[in-house]
């Protein structure tokens, strides 16, 4: 070995040694709150946690798999459970059965797994069965890129599954927001009683950075609602005005059916049309009925910008850093940043439409936001919405954006 | 009021919305869901204790029409639904109801790993060597030779044998019967039910609306006869040679042993921790 290269490997143990010891000092602010350096996906694995992640199933794919790492080697700490299964049809078939014997259950995977859980997915989706599934999207279609990012699975997070069935998708940017986002998606999926995804770049999935967590004691946990009638007067799937109905676990009494068929109240199959109209109504009033709960947004520097960009995940980092450095050249630009991706956030996209020239739509992708920006606009072709899509692989970076907010200038 | 027998079955059931069942004239599967409940009734479980899961098929339309915690879930999946249950709660009494085609064609990667991982739990595969619900087309379990409505010149393939591939993934319990010997499979699936870890109970019944009609073995009571009289007990199979078996189905429990049962394993797990809590205080 040459010298230079010992000094490589001598400087690489000491970068890693320095990271390691960052992750074990934890620095105590005066409030309490304690400052980590995490990744995103370990942000998501103790975000589950502070939610009550009971039970986790999984299968080992890149670049999810430290998710299913954390679990576990924390869920047995605590009593929880984890469970290695043979596939991802197992592992998502597995959380929901975990879902209905009463526990808060979750699984992780990336494109290829997201895709063979879209039939279990539909399952819990139609039987209002609470579950988290987090996807961190990978390149490419197939096999595709598994280290590098993508943003290609927002549109198969809406309709991956067959049939009409809503979704509630949340996308973070930063790690921070993983964890707080993880949170949200457990608590959404039981106070809605449907599957919920969490979408991650996988950049982000992998990314370090310092964060802040929040003081646990004030993190708001959401329990799905138990029923307070006997048995013999519970309907598993109650009409009520939200459509927000509380639900009962197996083994205490209440002994209902479960099916993916079209099903009556009581959860019993049927082909009548008018209890299939009333499963699909409420199946679609659930989100729609909801959405000032459901839809979060960010604004960045909205208020005077004529251009805007519309962006998510990664993506929206890069805008962040184009936005400065344009508006430092007097640029007038901000950014709106869907935080729930579906339900799409209608009157916010509306308004930027409204209000600004010009958007810019970034996306590791070859156009799956910009549909929706499309479906709310008519002007389609007069050049106000300029997309920016890559899907080698590599990243849009601030320059690029600049660079195209600059000429759109 | 009517003068009715009251039957042990009438406490099982759900009557007041889900009868008359699915199944066509002749099937066998009601007899089974009788052997069934009747396996349970012996026992006195809880009916608040028992989960049934199942996946799709004719034999998966079970669960509607049983008063438990009852769960019909995808097609091939219902062992893996049934794990996530069974480890969230291990006091439940899970039985899966499965036929040929869910168990050991779509689910068969899920049904030798649920073998394997000795998971306490009875999956009961309802046999009856045919996809019934879509119209009778060959499953893993076709005879080689028979006629389904995708194989119309005979079918090429080989077969699985359930219970053989039960034991070789790991199954601690496995057994075989047939619809025709209901008090038999009553008995053996109460064996099943009362052994701790993953049981294997292949039920061997009779479709004589589609594969019996394609295959030219008679009617429902033709085909209850064919179970009785090409059957043998395990015991008897000792005397007999070679060319005596061929083409018979050989009942009787092929395995009964003791091993580490996976939810036991994993509270062991946990217990370890909580132990290494207990220490510290």
């Amino acid at each position: 070995m040459t010298k230079e290269k010992k000094e490589q490997v001598v400087k690489k143990e000491k970068k890693e040694q320095a990271v390691e010891n960052l992750q074990e000092e934890e620095v105590i602010l005066e409030d309490n709150r304690k400052v980590v350096l995490m990744q995103g996906n370990e942000a998501v694995a103790r975000g589950a946690l502070a939610a009550g992640l009971d039970f986790y199933a999984g299968y080992p794919i890149t670049p999810s798999t430290e998710i299913a790492e954390i679990l576990s080697e924390e869920l047995p700490k605590i009593g929880g459970k984890f469970i290695q299964m043979e596939d991802e049809i197992a592992s998502i078939c597995a959380i929901i059965g975990a879902s209905l014997a009463g526990a808060k259950a979750m699984t992780a995977t990336s494109g290829p797994g997201f895709s063979l859980m879209q039939e279990g997915i539909g399952f819990a989706k139609a039987t209002e069965t609470p579950c988290v599934v987090v996807d961190v999207q990978r390149g490419g279609v197939s096999t595709g890129l598994p280290t590098k990012p993508s943003q290609g699975d927002i549109m198969q997070s809406k309709w991956g599954s067959h049939g009409d069935n809503p979704a509630i998708v949340l996308y973070p940017h930063t790690v921070k927001e993983c964890y707080e986002l993880a949170i949200r998606a457990i608590n959404l999926s039981e106070k809605y009683r449907t599957c919920v995804t969490l979408l991650l770049d996988e950049v982000l999935g992998h990314m370090r950075e310092a964060v802040r967590l929040p003081d646990i004691s004030n993190v708001r946990i959401i329990n799905r609602l138990r029923p307070t009638v006997p048995p013999e007067w519970y309907k598993h799937y109650d009409e009520n005005q939200k459509y927000l109905s509380p639900v009962a676990s197996y083994g205490e009494g209440y002994r209902f059916h479960v099916t993916g068929l079209a099903h009556d109240s009581q959860g019993f199959p049927t082909n009548k049309a008018n209890e299939v109209a009333a499963q699909m109504k409420r199946l679609k009033r659930k989100i729609t009925h909801n959405i000032r709960d459901l839809v979060q947004i960010e604004s960045y520097m909205m208020e005077d910008a004529n251009i805007a960009i519309f962006a998510v995940g990664i993506c929206a980092r890069s805008a962040k850093a184009a936005i400065k450095a344009a508006r430092e050249d007097g640029i007038q630009v901000g950014l709106l940043r869907p935080i729930t991706i579906w339900p799409f956030p209608d009157d916010a996209v509306r308004k930027m439409l409204r209000d600004v020239d010009i958007i810019i739509v970034p996306e590791l992708n070859e156009g799956q936001l910009i549909t929706e920006l499309h479906r709310l606009t008519k002007d389609k072709a007069d050049g106000k919405i300029i997309p920016i899509q890559r899907s080698d692989g590599e990243m849009i970076t601030p320059t690029h954006i600049l660079r195209v907010i600059k000429e759109a200038h | 009021m009517a003068n009715i027998p009251q039957k042990v079955v009438h406490k099982y059931l759900r009557h007041n919305k889900k009868f008359p069942h699915v199944w066509c004239p002749g099937c066998s599967n009601g007899t089974t869901l009788g052997s069934i409940i009747r396996a349970i009734a012996e026992l006195n479980y809880d009916r608040d204790g028992i989960t049934m899961v199942s996946g799709i098929g004719c034999s998966s339309r079970m669960p509607v029409y049983v008063d438990f915690n009852t769960l019909h879930t995808l097609h091939g999946r219902a062992l893996p639904f049934a794990t996530g249950i069974k480890m969230t709660k291990p006091e439940q009494k899970v039985i899966v109801i499965t036929g040929d085609g869910d168990a050991t064609a779509i689910g068969g990667n899920h049904f030798i790993h649920a073998c394997r991982r000795n998971i306490d739990m009875t999956a009961i595969v309802l046999n009856n060597n045919i996809y019934g619900m879509t119209g009778g087309q060959y499953s893993p379990t076709t005879p080689t030779g028979d006629r389904a409505t995708t194989s119309p010149y005979g079918n090429i393939d080989p077969v699985f044998d359930i219970c053989e591939l039960a034991m070789a993934a790991g199954a601690t319990f496995v057994a075989r019967t047939t619809a025709f010997h209901a008090i038999e499979t009553q008995s053996i699936i109460k064996d099943a039910l009362e052994h701790k870890g993953f049981s294997v109970v292949e039920v061997v019944s009779s479709c004589p609306v589609i594969y019996g009609r394609l295959n030219k073995k008679g009617d429902g009571p033709e085909m209850m006869k064919y179970m009785r009289d090409n059957s043998v007990p395990l015991k008897a199979t000792e005397k007999m040679t070679p060319e005596q078996l061929e083409g018979k189905i050989v009942r009787g429990i092929f395995k009964r042993v003791e091993k580490q049962e996976y939810c036991e394993a994993y509270a062991g797990l946990v217990a370890k921790f909580q132990n290494k809590e207990e220490a510290k205080k």
